[in-house]
């Protein structure tokens, strides 16, 4: 186990260095600097402010210096928001993602495991058709469709929730919502899938003969190995949370990460979404060392037979 | 009497229309990318005449799906905005079909050291966050169509490139694939004429899979701000546009929404079915 895990750490290095090197490089490659586009700074100012963050330095020392800022984990100044660090905005920004994050993949696993499992347990059912029909429809309705719907339906002609903002309890239910909604979808389709694989197995029949109950078979025997889809899904699906956010607190005007990097994106804040990119992507590589961490426990063959 | 060996299309319709999801997400998806593709014949006004003293109005008989802020009809709009979501969708696709099937084939039928280290290359690249990466590569060289092209095929070509390659893995140990190279054919010969025809029924199934989610990404993008631009328009930018007027004016949200979520369903749908018609063993599984 611990070398299946020293392995793992290392193999995640690559990955990140793939991704510095990939958006510093795209970044780098953008026609004029992050201030030409600024009507109010004059030749001489536009000068000194590429002195200031040395950006009229050669592009490798530039890389260089800052890899070498990134061992310390400082992802330097941001370009548009003068005397704020990087650092100092997700600091203050990925709080709240995280938590809209977490609530949405709770709900999803709330909702999709227990629709999943009993879907599986009487296959071609009505019930079954309903829940799989239902999955389908979640995973073709993109949460910016979603969200404006939910805030028609429940804010604007209910008056049930609120339609933006993230102060109180009530605020975070639609933003989860639209959010972990397509994700409780796939985890339907996925421990349907996974328990279906299990159910004609020997083990299972076996379990049976020797009397255990329905529900006991369920979930002492099936439950574990059928949910091993599941959670090799929540690898992707954490990556795919973070591209949700964009929308989703764009859409509901929650203060999180996601919104400050389409904002970053728009004033072409570059620094802040260079250090953004690297920081969601040591936040998707720990997470997948997680996910890989918890299949290895759930399934001893994972070990040994996983070759990336 | 000639040797016909049956092939498998006239069975795989057969199998097809007995999917009946599939066969009414074929007929939407028809409906609709005619509708986009014949806009200019079938939209009742042109898709950029305004009418400011209309305004935005609900719908009626003269604009069927209500008009926008400027007295722009919504239903015009919408079947010129879906030629730019399909446009996407088609091109995007087929970006990535020819970066996965050739990459996959590549790495498949060579095999060995440079199969390991290419597929280590997809184990990479999966990792990475690449929504993001389609985002800064849209700010930074601007709102360009042709890059989004390119910037989402070279996203959504990993799962193909794996596809083929374990196809292709495995058609090459099959015996005719053997006699080829004995008869002495060019390694371009096998694996164009005996190798890739043989892959064809996956390819299509994830082909087909892949339409929605490009057109899924394109709408993202455009949803963002970040992809197509006005005056241009695309489902995505159409559903930004009217999520901003949805409390006064909720017909211009609900109607692109409704289109975008229709047309991914049915493609998902078309995708399933074609995957249970090809391969029965699939049928009714996830």
């Amino acid at each position: 186990m611990k070398r299946f895990l020293l392995g793992r750490i290392a193999q995640t290095v690559p990955v990140l260095w793939a991704t510095v090197t990939i958006a510093f490089v795209l970044i780098r490659l953008a026609p004029g600097g992050p201030f030409t586009d600024e009507r109010n700074y004059t030749a001489e100012s536009i000068q000194r402010l590429n002195a200031h963050y040395g950006l009229d330095d050669p592009v490798p020392v530039q890389y260089v210096r800052y890899l070498g800022r990134l061992l310390h984990g400082d992802l330097g100044p941001s370009f548009k928001y003068a005397n704020r660090t990087v650092n100092e905005i997700i600091a203050d920004t990925f709080p709240v993602s995280l938590q809209l994050g977490a609530l949405a993949l709770l709900f999803a696993l709330a909702m999709g495991i227990p629709a999943g499992i009993v879907a599986a347990l009487k296959p071609h059912s009505a019930w079954d058709n309903a829940v799989m029909t239902l999955a389908l429809l979640g995973i073709s309705m993109p949460s910016f469709v979603l969200g404006p719907l939910l805030v028609m339906f429940f804010s604007l002609r209910l008056g049930w929730l609120p339609a933006s903002g993230w102060e109180s309890w009530p605020d975070r239910v639609l933003p989860a919502l639209t959010l972990g909604a397509v994700y409780a979808a796939y985890i339907a389709r996925m421990s349907r899938a996974g328990m279906l694989e299990i159910l004609p197995m020997d083990f299972v029949r076996t379990a049976r003969a020797k009397g255990l109950g329905a529900a006991a078979v369920i979930v002492r025997h099936v439950l574990k190995p059928g949910m091993i889809p599941v959670v090799s899904f929540l690898g992707p699906a954490t990556a795919g949370l973070v591209t949700g956010s964009f929308v989703v607190e764009t859409l509901f005007h929650v203060p999180g990460m996601g919104s400050m990097f389409v904002v970053g994106a728009f004033n072409r804040d570059y620094s802040l979404v260079l250090g953004m990119v690297v920081f969601y992507s040591a936040v998707i590589s720990i997470f997948n060392l997680g996910v890989d961490v918890a299949l290895g426990a759930m399934d001893p063959r994972m070990r040994s037979h996983r070759r990336i | 009497m000639t040797l016909q060996p049956a092939r498998t299309p006239p069975r795989l319709w057969h199998r097809f229309r007995r999917h009946r999801a599939a066969i009414a997400g074929l007929a939407v998806l028809g409906l609709i990318s005619s509708a986009s593709v014949f806009a200019p014949a079938f939209a009742p006004y042109p898709p950029d005449a305004q009418n400011l003293e209309l305004g935005a109005a609900a719908p009626s008989t003269e604009h069927l799906l209500g008009t926008d802020v400027l007295g722009r009809d919504l239903l015009s709009r919408l079947l010129h905005g879906g030629r730019i979501s399909l446009a996407v969708g088609v091109c995007g696709t087929l970006v990535s079909l020819i970066i996965g099937v050739g990459y996959g084939a590549l790495s498949g039928y060579t095999g060995g050291r440079l199969d390991d280290i290419m597929m280590r290359v997809v184990d990479v690249l999966y990792a990475l966050p690449f929504a993001v990466l389609v985002i800064v590569l849209m700010v930074v060289f601007g709102r360009n169509l042709v890059l989004m092209f390119v910037a989402i095929g070279a996203v959504e070509w990993l799962t193909m490139a794996r596809i083929v390659r374990g196809q292709v893995l495995a058609i090459r140990q099959e015996p005719y694939v053997k006699a080829a190279q004995v008869l002495g054919f060019s390694h371009a010969r096998i694996l164009f004429l005996h190798v890739l025809p043989n892959v064809i029924g996956p390819v299509v199934v994830y082909t087909t899979l892949t339409v929605p989610r490009v057109i899924l990404l394109e709408a993202f993008i455009s949803f963002l701000g970040l992809g197509v631009q006005p005056p241009m328009s695309s489902w995505g930018l159409l559903i930004r546009e009217g999520a901003e007027t949805m409390d006064s004016f909720p017909w211009l949200m609900v109607f692109p929404g409704a289109e975008l979520a229709l047309a991914l369903f049915a493609l998902n749908f078309v995708g399933d079915g074609l995957r249970d018609a090809l391969d029965p063993r699939f049928a009714g599984k996830t």
